[in-house]
């Protein structure tokens, strides 16, 4: 049985595991996302559970629309939840911060990646924009919080009527810890929509009156925040130094505190927005110097200070002067901190294998083997070497890589078609912009409907794969959808479907498009390869001895081709695709018998 | 464990080997042993044949789930190139497992593959106690696959006081976590608890 549903007792659960665990133990009734990593097995979690439990669960098409889906069903009566990363909070945000004002009690779950470990746009700290949504904010630092910070959210959303923003982490999010399970009811409920003018109509004046409630509201939450368990002290004495955290920070300070018998007060806020003002005034009081210890952006950190500020607290408050604020936290780094702020400890990096590691040769990530993109990617270079080469985000971003370096930018979900067409109108240059098949329907989509609107005559290759490949294969539009039909139903003349693998068919449909200076789409589609099992791909390819070693095969970077002296193909590895075969000019790429 | 500390574990290799599978196998252990257990792991740009690392640490209460620079108790790795990366997090307490079993970067980055006995000589200069063991070989040889790589160090480090963990503890892990080939995985558990 999923570990998620055991009735009792203890589990080990990843941080996105014990926040639907959370959403369980509350009763929630409707789930929804659009998948994107750190958060992706959040949603991945309520799709594998959600016929059991009777939870309704969908893979929304975007963070807008899946935000919507979640305030629909809240505003229908429903316990309403909706996950997403940082970025897709970006794409949220224009219902997200209307939602606040129509009183909707629901349950928002972001997942921030310092250090970027799978993101490619902005290190980005979402913690401001609970500030700007005037929502409350919830910082689990482990599993087990995960879920209890879940049923308190649910709790404050239904208590004050409002969304709820828990904030995770990379690490909180994909670490997993030991989570004790309480008794959770499955019950699958019929929402009502009660029509109610003054809550819904915001025109103004109406629109005003409701701000000030808000600004209320929030007055209300900080007065519960005060109270709350959540916010906790460790170590409380008079002391020189005194520490204020969050997060997953917590887990690093108090590892160092704990190993190394340090008795320095620390107070760990689990709520963050608003904060618990009296409570922190008097945790201020009677110490000297504080260390707010927080990733990212100094969020707490100015916050503090100015509650030091307006009441008088005259105190040494240190932050990201001596902490930094680009990249994720660890404990070498704390301790670090922690010798600049005068505290004793027996730390020292060692420089000398830092470099030794800095000296090894890389594994880069990259496309699979046997990777449909790959082979399109090299069609197009081959094609149409000087064009502009404009990216977007999935698998397919690591084609900027070399060997390929098949990309000139890759800046945000939808981008490489929206940017583009300004090119476009702005050069004489050629345009090829990529996109994946979720990402078209997430929001390439409107780009492209903005190219036959104004004219433009860019060529745009839909990497069509089937899923949502890079947040774990999770199923969207393309599956029920046809993209051509779309691109011709929107007027375009040059409308092609191709075989990802077809290299010889790509370069033509290319060319031909190309020449014809008009708008056009290639959709080249082939199911992600490693949605097959290993042992399907039954043709393998081997170098043969009409090989010149003139390395043009190692141009498509494929894992599978293995060099030295001479080049050889990793059979354990080799998927078939037949790229290198087709681009071998010495033909010696055979299959192997 | 000695004077109440946790320990820790840093497990590297490639993506595809089995690093969280692994860890998860000795965090669910160390739970049902009734210890406190954190577990990382990182999802997302690198899928297969990138660097995997994941860390576990147990012990009577466990706040980080990351272990610090110098601070592994046990760094298992299943590619001696990934090994010399994990090289931080390993000190003069530190033991060593290693699979010796190469596996090249692809042809992205220019740089040579370390001479293996620059590998070994290095790693043994940096921690108390390198065991290097041939689990892949031995498993290309006898089963003609080298996957079970993960299981067969984690028999290994049971069986030569490595890992401070009940090998029949490890044993229910190990069908609790691993549900396809499960008898497979359990046979080179017990054979490679029996390697000299």
């Amino acid at each position: 049985m999923n570990n998620i549903l055991k009735k009792d007792g203890k589990t080990l659960l990843l941080g996105n595991e014990a926040i639907v665990r959370g959403a369980l133990e509350s009763g929630v009734n409707f789930a929804s996302t659009y998948p994107g990593t750190p958060a992706s097995e959040i949603g991945d979690t309520f799709s594998k559970i959600a016929k059991e439990t009777g939870i309704y669960f969908e893979y929304s098409t975007n963070e807008k629309t899946a935000f919507e889906a979640a305030l629909g069903a809240s505003l229908s009566g429903l316990k309403s939840f909706v996950s997403m990363k940082h970025f897709g909070l970006n794409v949220a945000l224009d219902s997200f911060l209307p939602s606040v004002y129509i009183n909707a009690p629901l349950v928002i779950a972001v997942s921030d990646d310092p250090n970027c470990w799978s993101s490619v746009q902005e290190e980005e700290d979402s913690r401001y924009i609970s500030m700007l949504a005037n929502v409350p904010l919830l910082e689990p630092s482990d599993s087990q919080e995960c879920k209890e910070f879940t049923i308190e959210s649910f709790k404050i959303a239904e208590q004050f009527s409002t969304p709820v923003m828990i904030r995770l982490t990379t690490r909180t999010s994909h670490n997993s810890g030991i989570v004790h399970l309480e008794p959770y009811n499955i019950q699958k409920r019929q929402g009502n929509f009660i029509k109610n003018e003054s809550r819904f109509n915001t025109l103004s004046p109406r629109i005003i009156e409701m701000h000030t409630q808000v600004i209320e509201k929030l007055n209300k939450i900080k007065e519960y925040s005060e109270k709350s368990p959540l916010n906790k002290i460790f170590n409380d004495s008079s002391s020189d130094l005194a520490i204020i955290t969050s997060g997953i920070s917590f887990s690093y300070i108090m590892t160092i505190l704990e190993e190394n018998n340090l008795k320095i007060p620390l107070l760990k806020l689990g709520i963050t927005y608003p904060l618990c003002e009296k409570k922190i005034i008097s945790f201020l009081k009677i110490k000297k110097k504080i260390l707010v210890i927080e990733e990212l952006e100094p969020f707490l950190e100015n916050a503090i200070k100015a509650i030091a500020q307006k009441n008088k607290i005259n105190i040494e408050i240190y932050g990201k002067d001596v902490l930094p604020r680009a990249g994720e936290f660890n404990v070498g780094i704390l301790k670090k901190a922690l010798k600049k702020m005068g505290i004793n400890l027996d730390y020292s990096e060692n420089e000398k294998v830092k470099e030794l590691i800095n000296s090894l040769p890389k594994r880069f990530p990259i496309l699979c083997a046997g990777c449909p993109h790959r082979t399109v990617f090299y069609a197009v270079k081959k094609t149409l070497p000087d064009a502009i080469y404009a990216g977007d985000i999935g698998c397919y971003l690591l084609g900027i890589l070399p060997p390929l370096k098949a990309l000139d930018f890759i800046l945000d979900m939808g981008a490489g078609i929206g940017v583009a067409h300004g090119i476009k109108k702005s050069t004489t240059q050629k345009v090829v912009a990529f996109i994946g098949d979720s990402t078209f329907f997430h929001s390439g989509f409107a780009g492209l409907v903005n190219m036959v609107f104004n004219k433009s005559n860019a060529l745009v290759m839909i990497l069509d794969n089937r899923v949502t490949a890079m947040t774990g294969h999770q199923k969207n539009p393309s599956s029920v959808l046809d993209i051509e039909k779309i691109a011709k139903a929107l007027g375009i003349k040059n409308v092609k479907t191709v075989d990802a693998y077809n290299f010889q068919e790509l370069k033509k449909t290319i060319k031909k498009f190309s020449d014809s200076n008009e708008l056009s789409v290639i959709i080249a589609k082939r199911e992600c390869v490693f949605l097959k099992p290993r042992d399907s791909f039954k043709v393998k390819y081997e170098i043969t001895e009409a090989c010149k070693n003139c390395r043009i095969c190692l141009e498509i970077g494929c894992p599978a081709i293995e060099f030295g002296e001479k080049i050889k193909i990793n059979r354990s590895l080799c998927s078939g695709c037949a790229l290198c075969a087709q681009i071998c000019p010495n033909k010696a790429i055979k299959a192997a018998k | 464990m000695k004077n109440n500390k946790n320990f820790k574990i840093v497990i590297t290799g490639l993506g595809g080997q089995g690093i969280i599978s692994l860890a998860k196998i000795i965090a669910t252990t160390a739970m049902h042993q009734g210890y406190d257990v954190k577990m990382s792991e990182l999802h997302g740009l690198s899928q297969r044949m990138g660097h995997a690392e994941s860390h576990v640490i147990f012990g009577e209460k466990v706040y980080s789930s990351l272990v610090g620079e110098q601070e592994a108790d046990l760094i298992i790795a299943l590619e001696p190139l990934e090994a010399m990366r994990t090289l931080n997090f390993a000190s003069k307490k530190t033991a060593i497992l290693l699979n010796n079993y190469t596996i090249k970067p692809v042809s992205t980055d220019k740089k040579e593959y370390p001479d293996m006995n620059f590998i070994t000589d290095t790693l043994k200069s940096l921690c108390k106690e390198l065991v290097l063991i041939d689990a892949s070989k031995k498993l290309e040889k006898e089963i003609n696959s080298i996957e079970g790589t993960n299981i067969f160090m984690l028999g290994y480090a049971s069986a030569h006081a490595l890992l401070p963990l009940k090998k029949e503890f490890l044993i229910e892990s190990i069908k609790e976590v691993i549900l396809k080939n499960q008898d497979i995985n359990l046979k080179i558990f017990e054979k490679s608890a029996n390697e000299k």
